[in-house]
This record gives C-alpha cells, sequence and structure tokens, in this order.
C-alpha cells in the first residue's frame, strides 16, 4: 500500500501494491511519540514480576563469562595474545548479548505483535526496531560489570575510547539491520522461529569472541572481515583495551553492516503491505 | 483542497482460499509428497498475496476460481466532509474488509482510495493494551497507537479519566481490572480521539449497557462537530439514529447508497433468513427427552416467510415444531424474548385452548406465538425456547438463543415513531391510543365554566 500523507491537504491516497518503496522518514517522525512509548513498554514490561529485575541484565553476560573463562580458558587454555580471559571475554560478550539478543527479539517482533498488526495502521518498520533502543538499556546496565572488570585488572582508558559511540552505531546496525530481513521474512515463513535459537548459538563461533582473531589463517582473512560482528566485537576489543584499532575489520564490517541495513528496510517495506494478508 | 473527505474508486480485494491438500494413497507417493513439501509450501504463502495469475485474467472470463474470494469487488463512493456514513450489510459482505482497506492495514487488490484529512480508526477498542502496565501508561499507549501526539494524550488526560470512570485505579497494572474496567478505558481514550475523519468498527458492542448508552452519545456528539464518520455495524438502531446515509454491501459489491430511510427499508426487504431458523434434520441430535424431541423453530411473517429483519409494524410469529415420543404428558410450551443486552423482555406459555390440561398423543405439533406488530422496539431479539410441564422443575428442553430477529423501524411515517426520525427511548415501542381535545382560545370563558 503507498501511502502518502501530502503535508499542504493531509492527504492519504491507498493503492494497490507495486516495486519498491523508500522509508518515509517524514512519516516515522510523525510517529515518532509511539515508537518512543513502545520502547518504554518493552523496558519496563521486560523485567515485569520478577524479583532479580534488571539485575538479570549483569547476571546474565556473567554466567557466560565464568562459564567460557573456565572451560576456554582455563580447561581448552586458549591463547589469547597474552589478555587475561576473563577480561578478553567480558569485552566480547557484552556486546555480544546486546546483539543476539536484540537480533533475536526483533526477529519475532511483527509475529508478537501480530494482533495490533490487523486492527491499526502505523509505520510497521517501528516493531523490528523497537527492541534495537530497548535492549540498549540492558547493555548499559551491564557496563557496570564491564567498568568493574576493567577495574579489577586496572585497564587504564586510552584515547581509543573516542571510538566507543561508532562502535555503539555498529553494534546497533547489525541486529538492526537482520532483524528487518528477518521479522520481514517470520511473518510469512515460521521456520525463523525455530531456526533463530539455533543460528545465535552458532553465530557466537562466527566472530572473535571466545577466541582470538589472529588465529584465523592469513587466506580466510579478507572473508572474515565481511563479518561485520567481527568487527564489533574485535573493535570493543580495541578500544576498552587500548589496543590498536583493526580498521581492517571494522571498514568492510561496517560496510556490508549497511548493505544490511538498507537491503532489510528495502525488502521490509516492499513486504509491509502485505503483511496483514499472510499472517 | 478538494471537497470530497473519502473517495474510493473501484476498490477490489482478493483472498486466496485454503486449498485442499493433495493426500497420498500409496507410501511411494507419500514420502514424493513430504520431499516436496517445502516447495509447495513456499508456493503456497506466497500464493496468500501474489494474484498475477487471477488478475492476468479477461475479466470476463467466466472460467471457476475456485480458491481466491473476492471480498471486495469494485467498490466506489465518495463521502462529503462532515457527512455521517453508516455501511451495513450481512456477514460476509465485504464490511469489514472495506474498513481495513480505508484504515490502511490491508491494501486494495486493485482500486484506488484517496482520503483527504487526518484519519483515525477504530477497529477494536484498546488495540495494543499491555496487562503489565498500569492504566495512565496504556492510556498512554493506546493513545499514541491510535495516532494521539503525546502532548494531546496530555491536554485531555483528566478528561479521559473522567469518562472512564477507573481514577482510583490508575496506577494499578491492567491485568487486575475487571473486563468491563479495561473496556471502559480503552473506550475512553478512543472517545477522545480528534481526527477530521473517524472510521469505527462496531465497537459500540462491548461493555454493558449504561456505558453503550454513553459511547452512542459520545459518537453522536463527534457527528455533530462536523467531522466525517464512518460507521460500520450489524447493529441496526445505532446506524439508524447515527448515520443520515447509509451504504449496503452485498458479496463484496455495493449495493445501496443512499438516505437512511431507503436503504434501511432495501435491507428490511431483501428478507435474509440467516439465524431466523433452527433445524434439527437428526432426531438423535434434536435436543428433547425420551418423551418429546425439538425439531425446528422459526421466526415467520404472517405471509409464512422466515425472516430476520421484521418490520416493527408487523406481527411476527414464533414457530417451534416439536415431536411426541411418549404420550401421556401435558405440554406447554413456553417462550422467553430476550433484547440485544440480555434483559427479558417477556415470556409467554401456549394458550391454545384444544390442548390445555390435555395429554398429548404421539405424532408433530406445530405451536406457533403472535407477537403484535407496533409491539417490540427495534433491535435485535433471541428467543428461548422451552418445553414445560406443570411440573415446575421439568423441561423436556431448554434451548437459548434457538433463534434471533432484528426488528426494524423503516421510517416510513406509519410506525409509532411517526414523522420523528431521532432517537426514542424505551424497552418497548406500543401503539398506544392518543386523543387530543381541542379547546379553541377565542372562548376563554367556556373553559373556566367547564
Amino acid at each position: 500500500m503507498s501511502s502518502t500523507p501530502d503535508r499542504h491537504t493531509a492527504r492519504t491516497v491507498i493503492t494497490a501494491p507495486s516495486g519498491w518503496v523508500p522509508i518515509d522518514f517524514r512519516e516515522l517522525l510523525a510517529y515518532r511519540d509511539l515508537f518512543g512509548f513502545l520502547v518504554w513498554r518493552d523496558i519496563k514490561v521486560l523485567y515485569a514480576q520478577t524479583v532479580m529485575g534488571f539485575a538479570w541484565a549483569i547476571l546474565n553476560p556473567l554466567i557466560q563469562i565464568i562459564i567460557f573463562s573456565i572451560i576456554f580458558g582455563k580447561v581448552a587454555n586458549l591463547d589469547t595474545d597474552g589478555i587475561p580471559y576473563v577480561l578478553f571475554s567480558t569485552v566480547a560478550i557484552i556486546p555480544w548479548t546486546y546483539m543476539s539478543e536484540s537480533m533475536s527479539t526483533s526477529s519475532q517482533s511483527l509475529v508478537t505483535g501480530q494482533t495490533m498488526l490487523g486492527k491499526v495502521y502505523f509505520p510497521r518498520i517501528i516493531f523490528p526496531l523497537t527492541p534495537i533502543l530497548a535492549k540498549l538499556v540492558d547493555f548499559s546496565i551491564s557496563l557496570v560489570l564491564l567498568i568493574g572488570v576493567l577495574i579489577f585488572y586496572q585497564i587504564a582508558p586510552t584515547w581509543n575510547l573516542l571510538y566507543l559511540p561508532l562502535l555503539v552505531l555498529l553494534m546497533m546496525a547489525v541486529p538492526a539491520g537482520a532483524g528487518l530481513w528477518l521479522s520481514a521474512l517470520a511473518i510469512r515463513f515460521r521456520d525463523v522461529k525455530f531456526a533463530m535459537p539455533f543460528v545465535i548459538r552458532m553465530l557466537i563461533y562466527s566472530a572473535p569472541i571466545l577466541y582470538t582473531a589472529s588465529s584465523i589463517p592469513e587466506q580466510y582473512r579478507l572473508l572474515y572481515s565481511l563479518n561485520p560482528i567481527v568487527a564489533v566485537i574485535e573493535g570493543y576489543r580495541a578500544c576498552l583495551l587500548g589496543l590498536p584499532m583493526p580498521w581492517e575489520y571494522i571498514f568492510p564490517g561496517a560496510l556490508v553492516a549497511l548493505v544490511l541495513f538498507l537491503s532489510g528496510a528495502y525488502y521490509f517495506r516492499k513486504m509491509e503491505r502485505v503483511f496483514v494478508d499472510v499472517i | 483542497m478538494s471537497n470530497l473527505a473519502i473517495k474510493v474508486d473501484d476498490v477490489a480485494k482478493l483472498y486466496r482460499l485454503g486449498v485442499k491438500e493433495q493426500t497420498n494413497e500409496h507410501l511411494g507417493g507419500a514420502i514424493a509428497g513430504f520431499l516436496k513439501s517445502p516447495l509447495k509450501n513456499y508456493r503456497k504463502y506466497r500464493s496468500l498475496y501474489r494474484f498475477d495469475d487471477v488478475l492476468a485474467r479477461d475479466k470476463d472470463d467466466t472460467r471457476v476460481t475456485e480458491d481466491v474470494l473476492w471480498a471486495l469487488n469494485g467498490v466506489s463512493f465518495e463521502i462529503e466532509p462532515g457527512e455521517v456514513v453508516g455501511i451495513i450489510g450481512t456477514n460476509g459482505a465485504g464490511k469489514s474488509t472495506l474498513l481495513k482497506v480505508l484504515a490502511r492495514i490491508t491494501p486494495p487488490t486493485r482500486g484506488r482510495v484517496e482520503i483527504y484529512g487526518r484519519v483515525s480508526s477504530l477497529l477494536e477498542v484498546g488495540t495494543g493494551f499491555h496487562p503489565e502496565l498500569t492504566g495512565r501508561e496504556n492510556v498512554y499507549l493506546n493513545g499514541t497507537i491510535l495516532g494521539m501526539r503525546k502532548r494531546e494524550i496530555d491536554r485531555k488526560f483528566d478528561e479521559i479519566i473522567d469518562f472512564s470512570g477507573v481514577e482510583k485505579f490508575l496506577d494499578t497494572p491492567v491485568k487486575r481490572y475487571s473486563s468491563g474496567m479495561r473496556v471502559r478505558l480503552a473506550f475512553a481514550v478512543a472517545a477522545h480521539l480528534e481526527p477530521e475523519i473517524l472510521i469505527i468498527d462496531e465497537v459500540l458492542a462491548v461493555g454493558d449497557a449504561e456505558f453503550q448508552k454513553k459511547c452512542l452519545n459520545k459518537m453522536q456528539d463527534v457527528g455533530q462537530e462536523g467531522r466525517t464518520v464512518l460507521f460500520v455495524s450489524h447493529n441496526m438502531p445505532a446506524v439508524t439514529r447515527l448515520c443520515p446515509r447509509v451504504i449496503m454491501l452485498d458479496g463484496g459489491k455495493l449495493l445501496r447508497d443512499g438516505p437512511v430511510d431507503e436503504v434501511v427499508s432495501a435491507y428490511l426487504h431483501a428478507g435474509r433468513g440467516t439465524s431466523a431458523i433452527r433445524e434439527w434434520k437428526d432426531p438423535q441430535q434434536a435436543p428433547g427427552s425420551d418423551a418429546v424431541r425439538l425439531r425446528s423453530v422459526r421466526v415467520k411473517s404472517e405471509q409464512g416467510e422466515i425472516k430476520e429483519g421484521v418490520d416493527i409494524r408487523k406481527p411476527v410469529g414464533l414457530e417451534m415444531e416439536f415431536e411426541v415420543l411418549q404420550g401421556g404428558h401435558q405440554l406447554m410450551p413456553y417462550y422467553t424474548l430476550f433484547d440485544e443486552h440480555g434483559i427479558i423482555i417477556f415470556s409467554s406459555i401456549d394458550q391454545d385452548a384444544e390442548w390445555r390440561n390435555r395429554e398429548r398423543p404421539l405424532g408433530r405439533f406445530i405451536s406457533t406465538a403472535w407477537i403484535p406488530g407496533n409491539l417490540l422496539t427495534e433491535g435485535s431479539y433471541y428467543v428461548r425456547a422451552t418445553m414445560r410441564t406443570l411440573d415446575r422443575k421439568m423441561r423436556h428442553f431448554d434451548e437459548r438463543e434457538v433463534v434471533a430477529f432484528t426488528v426494524i423501524d423503516a421510517f416510513e411515517g406509519d410506525s409509532v415513531r411517526g414523522d420523528w426520525v431521532g432517537r426514542m427511548e424505551g424497552v418497548i415501542r406500543p401503539m398506544l391510543q392518543w386523543e387530543t381535545r381541542y379547546l379553541p382560545a377565542s372562548a376563554p370563558a367556556e373553559t373556566a365554566a367547564s
């Protein structure tokens, strides 16, 4: 449905769907209050009626860090370029937890909210983007854990920290792009729901979260750098631990993330008009 | 600026119906089918929104399109700003689909709609209500979902809470509300929308009678404020009261479009008999005891037609057919009539002198109770059919809502309402004998003397 509200006469034209439609930023702006309330609802409702509340945002990565440190750090004794394993994994698992959770919530957002889709019009793109913002709250809380670990290992901040906002943006772009694609696919093919937990578990091995990027053979590095998750993880590690910034991973990764996001947005816009008919 | 509010031009909507699954008789075929099923499923889901095959065909192509349904087919109309228009039609006429197209929930397969002005559509109340959030939070969430800005809700907040009557529970999670309270709060938000064009589904079919009245009044106000309202409903009295113009849909096509009295009488004369008859073909399935079984109940006109929509001026017959399987019982057919709010209008017992205090022999009986014309008010009625005996506790059968009918006031001037087209209150609408004595003003002395 191409619907173009005209500013002067507030005219809406509804016709049969045809072709590709770009994101209507003006309309999105008009619905920013709804976007805000949906983000806020997700935050408020997430830990409703739990005893631990927001402590879960720390417990979840903490338990992962402990287990991984024991298995990969102590038992398997993986080489981490001389960085203590707890420190090595903490700086990676915190952004990874954000990315994996927002990606899986975003991919299911339309299926979970399908009753609303059939009852009222609003820019559908708000749905998959809501978890991308809402999960930032968990991420911010888990930073407490990160800072604690950094202080424990007496890591002093460096100028590299200035790249952090850029990395946060990149970290949001990856699940946003994936979420746009997957949510639009999930409403047609519920297979996505069954594939997601499995894919997320596999994805953790696709990036240097538990092992070092330097252990990847030289000839595969270029292919490896196309994974935007690699860029985020290596970027965080360098930025927080004061290592040289891995631009050879960040540039290709950012480019892929951008392509993923834009193509996701276009695919979503193309499919959103028929969502209700295929639920 | 156009002088139109809504322009609907040749809108059509196709839906794909479920196609029967192919079944395999042999193991080999079943295995092949299983292996091919992902591809088949992919095609099936894709076909849900692709109609190239159907649209490519000639319009006059008479080939049976077995798996598609034209929920709307070539509907066109125009609505001017400030008009209040009702959309009526039986189930499956296309009312809801039209509403969904206008509300931008689903796209038309063909055609074009232009809407001039800010639109709000209310397809249900309480969309997006979250049980874990408090009343206050849900007002904001629901308001923004319906298209309001936060500032706007801030401004109307007190008014909304006043209207809902749940101020004491504002900071309680909605999951602890009774369903009535939830509906009140939800409707209060909806009632304070201020769009230029309002598209409403049968959201009035919620809440208790008192609250429904409040809502109807609120809607009447909206109409009088010069806003354009599109109202889709089964509730005939509400439509006739609110909408001067009515559009009637049937089978996805626009059947009639005109002043309310014209279209409503067309609806009346269309004489649909969907829920006005109930029959049990298989005696084993029929309600009843070993002694007597109910075989059918019908709502009939004087001419003997089965009618769902009955003229307010004409008598209605409630006909019950039952079979006596065991002799020696005194039977008393008994009806209870309910209105749409569940209020009992009356009960009635068979008065036929021939069968009173007499044991019924084996065989079939058809008992009809005639409700006189000009007695019931407009609205829908539900019939409960019971077979009693003199023993108060004994009922051979007792079927609630066995048949239903709608009383329609056709606005032709000779019903109880006369030439009045506004609201008429009351549970019944009997034709009373009125007398008028006229005392001319020129003879004051005579008046004083008498």
